[in-house]
């Protein structure tokens, strides 16, 4: 108890100081996960939407396999990673393995499906609901997609605002493609897991709250969304009938 | 009369996704059965029947948002066509932009399609709610802008399924003298509609159409379909709804 209390004590007197080596690694897992969800998103909302629009033969297979990927745990996306990275691996010439960029397409690649899976059960909805009117209109595939995923716009910023929750709190990947490396690929989990295997507590905790207070604010982000989405959806018809939301 | 769709011996078979199949299969029903029909210009045609009787499938037909699965549909070529549906479909924009956007995804340039949009508001009564969230209104809003982004279009045909259905009995009122309103300044435009309403029918249609699980039973002047003694010797299961629905 008494470790953990002076733990949480310099944790919080890092955290105050704006120690420089905790701000460098919390400001680097930041700009990677960004980077990996900016990435992932350009090309998961585009697929995402189409698919959940788009009628083709094999549909239910590809619906299938992209489900399946959801459940692929970190470590095998960084080994996955690692291997196309590697000397001998096709992307080798690239010469990314253990760099910024390996972690950005770790995390971009660990993320992609959770993000192309959501967008397409939410469009996929939206199309049930509306498809048939834009389609009406004469809006085709590509089209309705694209208006469709604009409609559904607040659901699919919570589908991005858990895309990085899930890749700013992961560590098996960018700790395999990375290599954490002090200085240069060092972020918030993998310092975590070195640093309390290194009997620094203080630090890990210190970078453990402040992935907490990411993750928290995320969440508080999402809720506050979901609350504005059905706010802006009902306020009207409140209004229309006298109602005070 | 020209002649604007033609559907010969049409069946229609929907699959799980609600699209029609493209073989017919033996273990699905039909939701159209062998249905032989042609639209004229100017027309207003009303499709009667109970739930289920097919009036949505062969709407989507003629839309040709359905294909038949047996048979045939011909249209005119650049026949311009609407839709409007039970629930209105309103994009969470503006009412004058998801008017607009009508006209935009119709090839209209954007500045024009706003300019355009507005005054189809306008002309609707309905310049009140331009600048308002299309899902901010109530139902019966939405289906009046929906009714007005429809005829924005300036179809040659509409096509509406049953648009007063799901609304209260003022919101009924207004969608209806929208109805009347665009189909009185726009003689020269076929008009069909599904309806239980057969007041409705009777105040908007020139020819009612009767069908009966995806057959099409009887095909009348709505003087003839409401004259008793004539509907029961033409279709007496017409007749029998008739006297159901009034009753």
């Amino acid at each position: 108890m008494t470790t953990l209390t002076q733990s949480t004590s310099t944790a919080l007197q890092l955290l105050v100081s704006l120690d420089p080596q905790l701000m460098g690694i919390v400001a680097r897992s930041l700009a990677v996960s960004a980077c990996a969800c900016l990435l992932a998103c350009s090309l998961g909302l585009a697929l995402g939407a189409w698919l959940g629009v788009a009628q083709f033969a094999g549909r239910g297979v590809v619906l299938t396999l992209l489900n399946t990927s959801l459940a692929i745990p970190s470590v095998v996306v960084g080994l996955l990673v690692y291997l196309l990275l590697s000397r001998s691996g096709p992307l080798g010439y690239l010469g990314w393995l253990f760099s910024f960029k390996a972690m950005v397409l770790a995390q971009a690649v660990l993320v992609l499906p959770i993000v192309t899976a959501l967008t397409r059960q939410t469009v996929q909805d939206a199309e049930q609901l509306h498809g048939e009117q834009l389609r009406s209109l004469g809006a085709g595939t590509a089209l309705r997609a694209a208006l469709l995923a604009w409609d559904e716009r607040h659901a699919l910023l919570v589908v991005l605002i858990a895309a990085f929750g899930r890749a700013i709190s992961e560590v098996g990947a960018v700790m395999i493609v990375g290599g954490n490396i002090d200085g240069f690929t060092r972020v918030m989990t993998t310092a975590i897991a070195l640093e309390t295997s290194k009997g620094d507590l203080p630090l890990a905790l210190g970078l453990g709250l402040v992935l907490l207070g990411v993750v928290l604010a995320l969440n508080v982000l999402v809720a506050l969304l979901r609350r504005w989405r059905v706010r802006s959806d009902w306020a009207g018809l409140a209004l229309n009938r006298g109602l005070a939301l | 009369m020209s002649t604007l769709i033609r559907i010969s011996d049409a069946s229609v078979q929907l699959g799980a996704d609600g699209r029609s199949l493209r073989r017919v299969r033996s273990d699905q029903a039909m939701a159209l059965a062998a249905v032989t029909m042609t639209l004229h210009a100017g027309e207003r045609v009303a499709l009667v029947g109970a739930n289920g009787s097919g009036k949505s499938t062969l709407l989507r037909l003629l839309h040709g948002l359905l294909s038949p699965t047996q048979g045939e549909r011909e249209c005119a070529p650049a026949l311009r066509q609407a839709m409007l549906f039970q629930r209105p479909h309103l994009l969470r924009t503006t009412v004058q932009r998801s008017v607009a956007l009508a006209l935009w995804l119709r090839g209209v340039p954007w500045r024009e399609a706003q300019m355009q949009a507005l005054a189809a508001l306008r002309a609707a009564g309905l310049q009140d709610l331009a600048g308002r969230g299309g899902r901010t209104l109530s139902l019966g809003q939405q289906q009046q802008v929906a009714l007005a982004r429809a005829w924005a279009l300036a179809p040659q045909l509409l096509l509406l399924d049953e648009p007063t259905a799901s609304l209260d009995p003022h919101a009924k009122g207004e969608v209806e003298a929208l109805m009347q309103q665009f189909a009185d300044r726009r003689v020269d435009s076929t008009l069909v509609f599904a309806s239980h309403n057969l007041g409705q029918v009777k105040r908007l249609a020139q020819r009612v159409i009767y069908l009966e699980r995806g057959r099409l039973l009887a095909d009348l002047p709505v003087h003839q379909f409401f004259d008793a003694s004539v509907l029961q010797v033409q279709c007496p299961a017409a007749h029998l709804f008739v006297k159901g629905e009034l009753s």
